[in-house]
């Protein structure tokens, strides 16, 4: 098994996982949204706001997969061959926001279905609804800065 | 085909926009302050409630029950999953249905809308003798409680056979449903069912035996303990009551049956208020239900009373909590 091979596999983890978890957030909260609608149009701009809220764990995953093939040679400059520890490391590197992704973002799903609600009795409180789902976006971010510094790091390591 | 218990978004999010559309209890207090009828029924148009081909304000009520259950069936599916608020309307109509079958009368000013089974078929097919084709649900209830009515002619005894056979029915219904608040709403309808049982064998001096013969089996009371109260006396039966989860009951007992009817009411619209919360479960669409029939039994309850001109505070002392 080549290092390559280990890296490539990292990438494709953080963006299917994450992908995986966005898409069942935004699914969820999607119907949600269609429920509200279909009841009351004009409350089409506040519900896609919570709606696209779960999305973004899948495009951290991406971002991540996107710089890890970056720092393999993969796409871009070529960096020449990689070490089996080195692909196991970015593998690693690549887990936070993976893991990270899958779950927050259907745990966020759920948080924007009852923000969605909120704002289906209650359109003013649009902001206070808004914040409860952001906050489990907290947890995503700070997945995404460590598989970032993570695949920074292991750029420069020698192995 | 039903769908799954966590597969309800898309419905709770449509009733969450028709919660809005609820009459609070504002909107009862203003209806209660127009004297006039007409003044009432453009109050509720104007709240939504009825279509332009519904011209009558009796109609309005129908109107609403009737689109209740359409909206029900369009966000559910099909509607057995409310099989134990519907199947009471069955018990119901198989009341009027045996007691018409039995003067060899109509029975369709009697039957009320919303049930499991079609009421007119029930009735042909008691007033034929055909129980073998009735649904097995009420096939055993029908058989006795006209049987019974036939041999005896006593009504009272045949509303007791199918009152019985009706807290039964919702139990096990309950028992079957993976909500917990259906679990809780059948426990509490059966519990009140057999504390009115107990309060009216203890008005009517009822023997002890006659009384448990009456109940259904329920988990928050021991219906033994509640029938032999009730051979004891009258304060025996409120100790008993006293010493139960009910004993927030025990003051409107005292009061009044009408009074604990209010109870029983308020306190299940408290128990659906927890729903207000819950964005992935059918307790959402129960609570919907509950609150709706109960907005429709509130403005029955103002138009009557203003067509009887009765006083403003008599309505007020009826109503009941209102969802929003």
């Amino acid at each position: 098994m080549s290092g390559l091979f280990l890296a490539v596999l990292g990438a494709a983890f953080a963006t299917f996982m994450a992908g995986i978890g966005s898409s069942i957030g935004v699914g969820k909260a999607g119907v949600a949204a269609a429920g509200v609608l279909a009841e009351e149009p004009s409350l089409f701009s506040k519900v896609l706001i919570l709606m696209l809220l779960p999305a973004t764990q899948g495009i951290y995953g991406l971002l991540v997969a996107f710089l890890t093939l970056q720092a393999v040679g993969v796409i871009g400059d070529p960096v020449g061959e990689i070490s089996v520890a080195k692909g196991a490391l970015y593998l690693a590197a690549c887990l936070p926001i993976a893991l990270s992704g899958l779950i927050s973002a259907i745990h966020q799903g759920k948080c924007s279905v009852a923000g969605i609600n909120t704002v289906s009795k209650k359109p003013d409180q649009m902001g206070k609804a808004l914040i409860i789902p952001a906050m489990v976006e907290t947890y995503a971010i700070l997945a995404l800065l460590i598989s970032i510094l993570a695949i920074n790091g292991i750029k420069v390591i020698a192995i | 085909m039903v769908i799954q218990k966590d597969e309800y978004i898309y419905a709770v999010a449509r009733i969450r926009c028709k919660e809005n559309k609820l009459l609070s209890s504002k909107s009862i207090e203003q209806m209660i302050s127009m004297n006039d009828i007409r003044n009432i029924e453009r109050f509720l148009r104007d709240n939504g409630w009825g279509a332009s081909s519904v011209e009558k304000v009796s109609d309005l009520l129908t109107y609403e029950q009737d689109n209740l259950w359409m909206l029900m069936k369009e966000l559910v599916g099909e509607l057995s999953p409310f099989d134990f608020l519907r199947i009471q309307n069955d018990f119901h109509n198989l009341k009027a249905s045996i007691k018409a079958a039995y003067c060899d009368c109509s029975a369709d000013h009697l039957f009320i809308a919303g049930s499991v089974y079609d009421p007119y078929d029930i009735y042909n097919l008691i007033r034929n003798r055909e129980y073998n084709q009735l649904p097995e649900l009420i096939r055993d209830t029908a058989q006795e409680a006209m049987n019974t009515l036939l041999r005896t002619g006593d009504g009272q005894l045949c509303d007791i056979i199918i009152d019985k056979a009706c807290l039964a029915c919702v139990s096990s219904l309950g028992k079957a449903s993976d909500s917990g608040l259906i679990k809780e709403y059948c426990e509490l309808f059966i519990a009140s069912g057999n504390i009115r049982i107990a309060v009216r064998g203890s008005q009517l001096n009822k023997s002890a035996d006659f009384i448990l013969e009456s109940m259904a089996q329920c988990g928050t009371l021991d219906i033994k303990l509640l029938a032999s109260s009730v051979s004891k006396g009258f304060d025996e039966l409120c100790s008993y009551l006293s010493s139960t989860n009910y004993k927030s009951s025990v003051p409107h007992i005292k009061a009044s049956l009408s009074d604990f009817e209010k109870w029983c009411d308020n306190y299940i619209m408290e128990l659906m208020q927890s729903q207000k919360a819950a964005p992935f479960t059918i307790g959402p669409l129960v609570s919907y239900i509950i609150a709706k029939q109960t907005e429709i039994k509130t403005v029955r309850l103002i138009l009557t009373s203003k067509e009887n001109m009765l006083p403003d505070g008599v309505i007020r002392e009826r109503l009941r909590v209102m969802y929003v």
